[in-house]
């Protein structure tokens, strides 16, 4: 239930932003990690950024979350 | 060979060398359902050596939710005008009275959502439902029911309540340790808890139980590297608190949801399945905020409720016995038709075992299906 995958902020508005999950548009709350903005990556819970991700470690690092996620691992 | 590859088989190598030299075997202790999953089916068990055993503890939040608080839920979602919303992972798992996914077959309205403000929308858009939003969770999930708390109380709604049954890590892991009746040389910190509550929470079991504490993510390569960590750490007899997923976790976390989650609630004693009531280890709703309270708009109490017969959960959560050493595992209870919730969720230890780890048990073919291909090493 504590599975929160990586994805990239797509666009912002307010409180919420739409990011690219998978390759899907998907509008997520950005109440936790206000600062965020187009471009920057964040790790996404249950419909909630909660945290924002540095730049240089992505994709390849993060195989496993996205498969476990695609494989219904919970939440 | 990809570098991360490489990296993955660096790490194992650690793993070997430093269990080399350990005075004694070694048991470290995953605390997140994520982990569980995330380690058998990178093939890790079947690359450690005898003398290093990887278990799991009181990690998945549906597993350690007591069973009297699942009877409520249940209750709750079978009473007229009432709309249940609740996280899928929480739909199948039984009580006295069967499970949610029967009382939706019986006409309760259950519905399953992915997200907390999905409930909120809900009981703005549907003002003559009275809705009940199932919060379980650890602190990973917990900000977003203080969320949804302060927007339904920003939209002035007065059907939407929660029926709050959210556990704190850090009690539960010192709970385990007091009770001494599980022997670990350390921890495995989950990552994404402690991407809200900061790795710093872990430093009181450093410091008063002298254990090591490795904060780990969940690649292959960096579940790995933090086993081969904590491998090490027991070889030099040195307990220390290590960060090994800095990429997500900060000393101090997310203060903004830690603020959240501190306006909207208190902690409480809360019980757990397999290891009873922890003092300071659930939450309850600050008075401000009662009006969202579930239980009390409702004035339904936890009963004192049994477990399935026979099912060990409690002992496997505790790390007390291993699934197979539950009679019913894998014989009466399987993914197909769980008996405990930790056969329910897919992050539970018992369903992780029926699907990376049957050691020899019989399965009928039909369920073959919805198991996985047998470990594999992909490490
Ligand atoms: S195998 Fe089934 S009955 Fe046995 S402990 Fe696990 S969930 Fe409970």
């Amino acid at each position: 239930m504590c599975l929160a995958v990586p994805a990239q902020v797509k666009s912002c508005d307010g409180n919420n932003a739409v990011v690219d999950l998978h390759g899907n548009r998907v509008r997520v709350s950005t109440v936790l990690v206000p600062e965020v903005k187009e471009g920057d990556w964040v790790l996404v819970h249950a419909g909630f950024a909660i945290q924002q991700l540095s730049a240089e470690d992505l994709k390849e690092t993060w195989a496993v979350l996205d498969d476990l996620e695609k494989k219904g691992g919970g939440l | 060979m990809t570098q991360r590859l490489a990296d993955s088989h660096a790490a194992i190598e650690r793993l070997l060398d430093a269990a080399k030299a350990l005075p004694k075997p070694a048991a470290f202790m995953e605390i997140c359902g994520t982990h569980t999953v995330a380690a058998f089916r990178c093939g890790l068990h079947s690359l450690m050596p005898a003398n290093v055993k990887l278990v799991s503890g009181p990690g998945c939040p549906v597993c350690v939710t007591s069973q009297g608080d699942i009877d409520m839920l249940i209750e709750l979602a079978q009473r007229p005008g009432v709309t249940l919303c609740t996280y899928g992972d929480m739909l199948r798992v039984t009580g006295a009275k069967g499970s949610l996914e029967e009382a939706r077959s019986g006409g309760a309205d259950v519905r399953v959502i992915y997200c907390s403000l999905d409930a909120v929308k809900l009981a703005a858009a549907e003002p003559k439902r009275n809705v009940v939003f199932a919060a379980v969770g650890f602190e990973t999930t917990t900000p977003a029911t203080a969320v949804a708390v302060l927007e339904a109380e920003r939209l002035g709604l007065t059907n939407f309540t929660a029926l709050v049954s959210h556990k704190r890590i850090l009690p539960a892991m010192r709970a385990l340790l007091d009770s001494k009746q599980v022997n670990v040389d350390g921890f495995m910190c989950p990552g994404h808890v402690s991407a809200i509550t900061g790795y710093a929470t872990f430093a009181t079991i450093v410091r008063r139980y002298k254990l090591p504490c490795v904060v780990a993510g969940f690649e292959d390569v960096q579940i790995a590297a933090a086993l081969a960590k904590l491998v090490e750490l027991a070889r030099d007899r040195k307990a220390s608190l290590e960060n090994l997923y800095p990429q997500v976790v900060s000393r101090w976390g997310n203060r903004r949801a830690q603020n959240l989650m501190r306006r909207v609630f208190r902690p409480v004693d809360a019980r757990w399945r397999g290891l009873g009531m922890i003092p300071d280890s659930g939450l309850a709703f600050r008075s401000r905020f009662s009006r969202f309270d579930a239980q009390s708009r409702y004035k339904i109490t936890p009963i004192d409720s049994p477990e399935p017969p026979g099912c060990r959960c409690g002992d496997v959560i505790t790390a007390r016995c291993t699934p197979a050493e539950c009679k019913l595992f894998a014989i009466a209870c399987t993914p197909v038709r769980p008996i405990g919730p930790c056969m329910v969720s897919s992050e539970g230890t018992c369903q992780a075992w029926f699907k990376y780890k049957r050691q020899g048990k019989s399965i009928a073919a039909s369920e073959d299906a919805v198991a996985t291909p047998s470990q594999e090493a992909r490490l």
